[in-house]
């Protein structure tokens, strides 16, 4: 009741303010004329009653006053006088208005897409129950984590106290065949208990039991959410239905819930049991002792990281009879263990916390640039407080009307700002480069939003009471006597220091983007080894059992075999991709170059010396070299002779040769690689060194053979055409051709060479746009900075410039008067910003490549373009000054 | 020699305006001057905390307000205790009483 009687009769003051204020004013004029009134009763004059009634009860206008700000609608009241106030305070000041805003936007916007960004890479817990517990557990080989075998998983969970759970995964892409085209997934083979690691069971159906995981036994698979509901229109009824998998029927037990993130390989569509081979355990010749196992495990609630990393340690060890190892699982190195969090994040890490680190700069520079703003405008703004205070406004209502006004800055700043991060951070999802773990879980973050804005209006808040309290401490009529007079030297001080600060701030920015811009040029100066343009690449797949002619008997296992069917399929693809208009040479190879293909890497031994090298192993047709313009130096290519059943012949990269040949003819050397009964390899020629992981990296000591003498068939082989034309327009008609030959085979990941390349620095390109971004906007920030002290400091100078100027300084003189205080902030800033450089190129550092992080020409490149710049915004100011007249502000004396 | 304080106890002007209005309905002159009568002189209201009190009040649900003429034919906002006002009244009263007399018996005690 009463609270709604509070409610209406504000609202009613509020809506009718007169009718409110008439009422107010009727009553206090009744009392008033009733104390006449019972004074006259006592025989007074009507004068006389008027006085004494004054005099008793004080001044009619300050009652109604006091009566009509009590209520809480007068609050409210207030409040919007002084919001309206504000707006034309900013109003009147667009430019600083204008140039507040766009700093307080940018700094929001920018530093709340960043965090939103890489919080949750970064810092935040994978979504996962007691995420902290997964681990990631690695074999290691010379320092490095290696995939663990088959059976070093078996023995690991066997024999740990530390886990309640082991789990180990590889990839897999099984072709789905259906009426439509075949689509080939992105899956992965587990263990039963990967979800149990996890943490996440399946929403639909049931998880994978240990029932499943009998080799050879019946095939089971669980789908993701997305996948149930793009192929299988979300049908409720699919538990237990058959799918047809790479010629081989599943059957669907389960469907993952629709939040699951599988951080492990984010484009998994299915997963199906391992179903590999226990038993044969001293037989080492099998894909079961093969490194190509991802490991993740979670602790055992008792059991700290440090205490598993002893047990892991005490388990490579101390081999058991009951497991043995072979030379190459022999875990001698020890295990290496870290948070699935860590090892997800450890590729982009760096990267992430430069940009971090990059926005955090960004945002200082923000609010020192606010700051500055906000003490210039106090400065401006101090006569006009002194005359408020001296017309009886209290101190506490100038901090209310400043108060008032820092907050509408920060919510019109916020707002924008919040646009601001919401296109950033769309761009930051469209530039991100591939391989950018949890980009799902990317959006608008409330809480860094919340927290960007808070920091911004706290800087608002602090900065804009100082005049406030200086000025209604101050003596007002002190103040208005000399109101245009005050050179207020203390805060040009530190809005100096504040300018320094920026340029310093800036500088840093700018120089790490630039070593980033150097670096990136350098990358790209790199000759990968082949000719990449006009180059068209797709996967091929030869899925199904016709492939495999017949079942191999264990003996034969371990023999060189010849694969006529899936060698036909690829020859006569080749022969159709050929005959199609546009094409001029097509290859096909098991490994193509800056594609991220993985597992190619073997072991080479030359027979003459005994070394071993490691090699990529590349089962290529003989066009390929032609195709990707990769130089033959010496002896031959292979060619068509190089077939199943004649001498084993393979070419070897320059950087090979310089290793192991370097004065002899590496020409007719035999090498031995892969499994014992692969043949033994001859040396016939010598090709160019090309680029196979990434630009940066030198590693390109490679092999080529023929597909038909390699010794295992490679199912998905890559195809690469050179076209006389467009690249990418050709695709549709190549794809066609291939299906002309088998309609069932999947064809992925179409792509130019082009692109290849240039998604080979994805990452490097993406930290260096943020960094281009963030440097440019200090660059501006700090020029507007300089700018706006040295116009404050020429306004508040403007007598002493005319004294001088009629003393007969020349405008020159005047000129270099101003832009010297401005170019001596600049060379303060530089100063300092160097020092904090070369500081700060120490954490780029892994980023760099090919200049040193003290690189002279970026340095030198950019105080050159700070200095222009701040030459820029100071010569505005200093114009205005020279332009001084002195007659007239000697007469305004 | 300092003027006598004439000052509204702090914190008892509602409890004196509730009081003066639950004999009849009043104006706000009126009220000042029923508090002035019956204290005898001890208490003068001024006009300002007066009317703020009542204006208080009446959003409290305590009291109600109209427009009415007065027997020499003015046009005053006249007060009347409402219900919910009158057992304000007998709470204040009662806190009032028990709080004057323990003040009263601590100062009347003999330490």
């Amino acid at each position: 009741m009463s609270f709604w009687r509070q409610l209406t009769r504000g609202l009613r003051a509020l809506t009718n303010r007169k009718a409110a204020d008439q009422d107010v004013s009727d009553e206090v004029q009744h009392y008033f004329d009733e104390a006449v009134a019972a004074f006259e009763a006592k025989g007074l004059s009507r004068e006389e009653a008027r006085r004494a009634a004054q005099l008793e009860c004080g001044n009619a206008t300050v009652a109604q006053e006091q009566v009509r700000t009590s209520g809480w609608e007068n609050g409210i009241a207030t409040l919007f006088a002084d919001l309206r106030y504000g707006g034309r305070q900013l109003r009147r000041n667009a430019g600083f208005a204008t140039v507040a805003i766009l700093t307080l936007a940018l700094g929001i916007g920018a530093s709340t897409a960043i965090f939103s960004a890489v919080g949750p890479i970064l810092f935040e817990a994978l979504p996962y129950p007691n995420a902290g517990r997964i681990m990631m557990i690695w074999d290691t080989y010379q320092g490095a984590r290696s995939d663990v075998t088959f059976h070093t998983y078996r023995e690991l969970a066997e024999r740990n106290r530390s886990f309640a759970a082991v789990a180990v995964m590889r990839a897999w892409q099984p072709t789905m065949t259906s009426d439509t085209e075949p689509e080939r997934f992105d899956g992965q083979r587990v263990t039963p208990n990967y979800f149990g690691v996890l943490g996440i069971p399946p929403a639909l159906g049931r998880d994978f039991q240990s029932s499943d995981d009998l080799f050879n036994g019946p095939k089971v698979a669980i789908l993701s959410d997305a996948l149930w509901r793009r192929r299988f229109a979300a049908d409720n009824g699919i538990i237990g239905r058959q799918i047809r998998l790479d010629d081989d029927s599943y059957t669907i037990i389960g469907v993952m819930p629709r939040d699951f993130e599988n951080v492990l390989s984010p484009s998994a569509e299915l997963w199906s049991p391992l179903q590999y081979n226990p038993a044969d355990i001293a037989n080492f010749e099998t894909r079961e002792w093969g490194h190509h196992l991802h490991m993740v495990a979670r602790l055992l609630p008792s059991i700290g990281i440090n205490q598993a990393r002893r047990d892991l340690e005490l388990i490579a060890k101390t081999p058991v009879p009951q497991f043995p190892r072979p030379r190459w699982a022999a875990l001698q190195y020890g295990f290496m263990m870290d948070s699935l969090q860590r090892e997800v994040t450890r590729g982009v890490r760096p990267a992430l916390l430069a940009v971090f680190g990059a926005v955090t700069l960004v945002l200082l520079i923000a609010g020192v640039n606010v700051t500055n703003l906000l003490l210039a405008r106090g400065a401006q703004r101090h006569s006009e407080f002194a005359m408020r205070s001296a017309l009886g406004a209290a101190r506490s209502r100038l901090l209310r009307q400043l108060l008032t006004e820092s907050l509408l800055l920060a919510a019109i700043g916020g707002t924008l700002g919040t646009f601001v991060a919401r296109v950033g951070i769309r761009a930051l999802i469209a530039l991100s480069p591939p391989g950018l773990p949890r980009v799902g879980a990317i959006g608008l973050d409330a809480t860094v939003l919340g927290f960007a804005i808070a920091l911004t209006t706290v800087i608002g808040l602090v900065v804009g009471l100082v005049p406030a309290l200086q000025a209604s401490r101050r003596d007002p009529h002190a103040a208005l006597q000399q109101s245009s007079r005050n050179t207020s030297g203390t805060h040009q001080l530190t809005r100096r220091a504040l300018v320094v600060a920026e340029v310093a701030l800036a500088l840093v920015l700018l120089v790490s983007a630039g070593l980033l811009l150097r670096s990136l040029k350098r990358v790209f100066a790199i000759d990968p080894g082949f000719s990449a343009s006009h180059v068209l690449t797709m996967q091929v797949q030869a899925s199904g059992h016709k492939f495999h002619d017949r079942q191999f008997a264990p003996e034969e296992r371990t023999k060189l075999q010849d694969h006529p069917v899936q060698r036909h399929f690829f020859e006569q693809a080749l022969e159709a991709v050929r005959s199609t208009p546009g094409v001029s040479d097509a290859a096909f190879t098991s490994l193509l170059p800056l594609s991220g293909d993985l597992y190619g890497e073997y072991g080479a031994n030359v027979e003459q010396s005994k070394r071993t090298w490691s090699v990529f192993r590349y089962a290529a047709t003989p066009d390929y070299f032609k195709t990707m313009g990769i130089p033959l130096l010496r002896g031959r290519l292979l060619d068509s002779h190089d077939v199943f059943g004649a001498p084993a012949a393979i070419l070897i990269s320059e950087s090979l040769v310089r290793a192991e040949f370097s004065n002899q003819d590496p020409i007719g050397q035999r090498v031995q690689i892969g499994p014992p009964w692969a043949p033994v390899y001859t040396i016939v020629g010598v090709v160019g060194d090309v680029k196979q992981t990434s630009l940066a990296l030198s590693q390109s000591a490679a092999i080529y053979m023929t597909p038909a003498q390699s010794w295992f068939a490679d199912d998905v082989m890559s195809l690469v055409v050179r076209t006389s034309g467009d690249a990418a327009a050709l695709a549709p008609s190549i794809r066609n051709a291939i299906w002309s030959v088998d309609k069932d085979q999947p064809i992925v990941r179409v792509v130019t060479m082009d692109n290849l390349v240039a998604a080979s620095s994805a990452q490097r390109r993406f930290v260096l746009i943020l960094f281009e971004a963030f440097g440019l906007a200090a660059l501006a920030l700090a020029a507007i900075g300089i700018y706006g002290v040295l116009s404050g400091s020429v306004t508040e100078r403007t007598r002493e410039i005319g004294v001088r100027a009629a003393l007969g300084a020349s405008r020159g003189d005047i000129l270099g008067l101003v832009l010297r205080q401005g170019m001596n902030l600049t060379a303060f800033g530089v100063a300092i910003g160097l020092v904090g450089a070369v500081a700060a190129s120490q954490a780029l550092i892994s980023m760099l490549f090919g200049i040193s992080r003290l690189d002279l020409i970026t340095y030198a490149g950019v105080v050159v373009l700070l200095a222009a710049v701040s030459a820029m915004a100071c010569w505005v100011p200093a114009w205005r000054a020279a332009r001084v007249d002195p007659c007239i502000t000697l007469r305004a004396e | 020699m300092d003027a006598p304080n004439t000052d509204v106890i702090q914190g008892t002007l509602d409890m004196l305006i509730l009081k003066t209005l639950s004999l009849e309905p009043m104006h706000g002159f009126g009220i000042a001057r029923r508090v002035e009568q019956i204290s005898r002189g001890v208490f003068k209201v001024n006009p300002g905390s007066l009317l703020i009190a009542v204006q208080r009040l009446e959003r409290a649900g305590w009291l109600d307000s109209e427009w009415r003429q007065t027997e020499n034919s003015r046009r005053a906002k006249f007060y009347r205790l409402t219900r919910a006002g009158r057992k304000q009244l007998e709470v204040e009263t009662a806190e009032w009483t028990r709080r004057a007399s323990a003040i009263t018996r601590l100062l009347k005690a003999e330490i």
